[in-house]
């Protein structure tokens, strides 16, 4: 039996990431992770996160779990979720300015101040709803038809220094990354927990997931 | 390619039933919320909301019950609201798989109630609820009112400026219902929607009188809503919510068909 470990570190609600994966393959185990040794004997690892970036790498320096994050990123299949794909980067905008793990070079930013769509309506910040990804071909998108809304909820957003390392993109209005990889790690800004049948989708994959491209 | 506006179907629970009354009074049963929840994701609802109106504080334990069912089979972003009065209701309702929760009292007799639960559990999961009334003269420029106990109470704070301070606070989104329309199937109160969500940054959820498909058009195009909030429509299954979203599609509006 396969084990999945969802990091806890005290950022943000746990219980949906858990009862989606525990839906999406009810053979996998699936055990919240707030210690090193149980991160690293999971098979898979999911990094999720909520709220602000500085508390966010504050937990996990307290916790001493940023080294950890780093060396699971970097050895097994590896799934970020909206601020766990953010702290992957090398810094935030947020909080005047954060620094974040460095695992994908690139930095954080938030959204414009006063967007408006064509028709001149205001766009509201935090991004929230359903919006479409337009996917680049990586095996997590399997069964996942191009275009397909995810539900989103954040107002920063990444941008990595490499193209080669973005697999999904959105528009609010401007284009924006909103899926990352590298190698044995994936991204996503928006919540497959809440994405229904896609986002289950999406989790599956992971799940299946052997790490490699 | 962008965002959609969405459409949240709201389950209003009494010791564990949905009911739905006109202007909280003759109180319809309308079922089990679990199934009816089951129901909505099939028909491709972007969110549900559960109002707890259990009025005894014994029987509260069964919305918790109500969520936790729902949670561990369906998976699209669940808000509870209703009795949410310290941080422990807020840990208790994400515990049990609720994703944002809808503060209304609380936040009339303690503004910093908001501030507390945003810190504590990010702005993304801190729905402020304003239920408004309106209080100007026929002759007059519009004004709101803020009233609790289910439109009783009047509190004298006028509607904008709460929603610009409750965003102030940390409110991740408004949920905005006019006291006036609820339960009246006569449509959204839409001036009253357009002035609060044009004078706030966050998304605002339209509620309140929504009787037919063309209402949740007017709540989008004209009230500027980010989202529109239903229930009697959808509870009685005069109109599934994939026929309320192809109506909106066929009116220019962006939504999300499965």
């Amino acid at each position: 039996m396969s084990s999945v470990a969802v990091i806890d570190y005290g950022m943000g609600n746990l219980h949906s990431i858990a009862k989606a994966l525990q839906h999406a393959d009810s053979r996998v185990k699936v055990v919240l992770a707030s210690d090193s040794a149980s991160i690293l004997k999971a098979d898979r690892i999911v990094f999720p996160g909520v709220g602000g970036m500085r508390d966010c790498m504050q937990a996990l320096t307290q916790t001493g779990l940023a080294d950890t994050i780093i060396q699971a990123a970097t050895s097994k299949p590896f799934l970020g979720i909206c601020l766990g794909m953010q702290a992957l980067l090398s810094d935030s905008e947020e909080n005047q300015h954060t620094d974040c793990l460095g695992l994908i070079p690139g930095h954080v930013v938030r959204f414009p101040q006063k967007l408006t769509d064509k028709a001149g309506n205001t766009l509201k910040i935090p991004h929230m709803g359903w919006n479409q990804v337009k996917q680049v071909t990586h095996p997590l998108w399997r069964h996942i038809p191009d275009n397909s809304r995810f539900y989103f909820v954040h107002s920063y957003y990444a941008v990595p220094d490499n193209p080669a390392h973005v697999f999904g993109r959105s528009e609010y209005p401007e284009p924006f990354v909103c899926a990352i990889g590298k190698d044995n790690l994936f991204a996503v800004q928006f919540h497959p927990e809440k994405s229904q049948k896609l986002g289950l989708q999406l989790l599956k994959n992971f799940l299946n997931w052997d790490g490699s491209l | 390619m962008s965002l959609a506006k969405r459409i949240i179907p709201c389950l209003d629970v009494d010791n564990g039933r949905v009911v739905k009354g006109v202007k909280f009074v003759d109180i319809r049963d309308a079922g089990d919320p679990v199934e009816i929840a089951r129901r909505y994701d099939r028909e491709g609802a972007d969110e549900i909301t559960f109002l707890d109106i259990t009025a005894t504080h014994d029987n509260r334990d069964t919305i918790v019950h109500v969520v936790e069912q729902v949670a561990s089979e369906v998976f699209i972003p669940l808000t509870v609201g209703g009795g949410i009065r310290k941080l422990d209701d807020i840990r208790t309702m994400l515990s049990a798989g609720a994703d944002k929760v809808g503060i209304n009292s609380a936040a009339v007799f303690n503004p910093e109630f908001v501030r507390e639960a945003a810190e504590k559990f990010g702005s993304q999961c801190i729905v402020v609820a304003i239920d408004a009334k309106k209080v100007s003269a026929d002759n007059e420029a519009d004004r709101w009112e803020i009233f609790t106990h289910g439109g009783r109470k009047p509190t004298g704070i006028d509607a904008i400026e709460w929603a610009i301070k409750m965003t102030d606070y940390g409110a991740g989104e408004i949920l905005l219902t006019s006291m006036d329309r609820d339960g009246t199937k006569s449509g959204f109160d839409l001036a009253l929607t357009r002035s609060i969500s044009e004078a706030v940054a966050i998304p605002v959820i339209a509620s309140g009188g929504v009787g037919n498909l063309d209402h949740l058009v007017e709540g989008i195009i004209q009230g500027k809503a980010d989202a529109v909030l239903a229930a009697s429509i959808f509870h009685f299954a005069e109109y599934s919510i994939e026929e309320a979203k192809h109506h909106m599609q066929n009116n220019g509006i962006e939504v999300r068909l499965q």
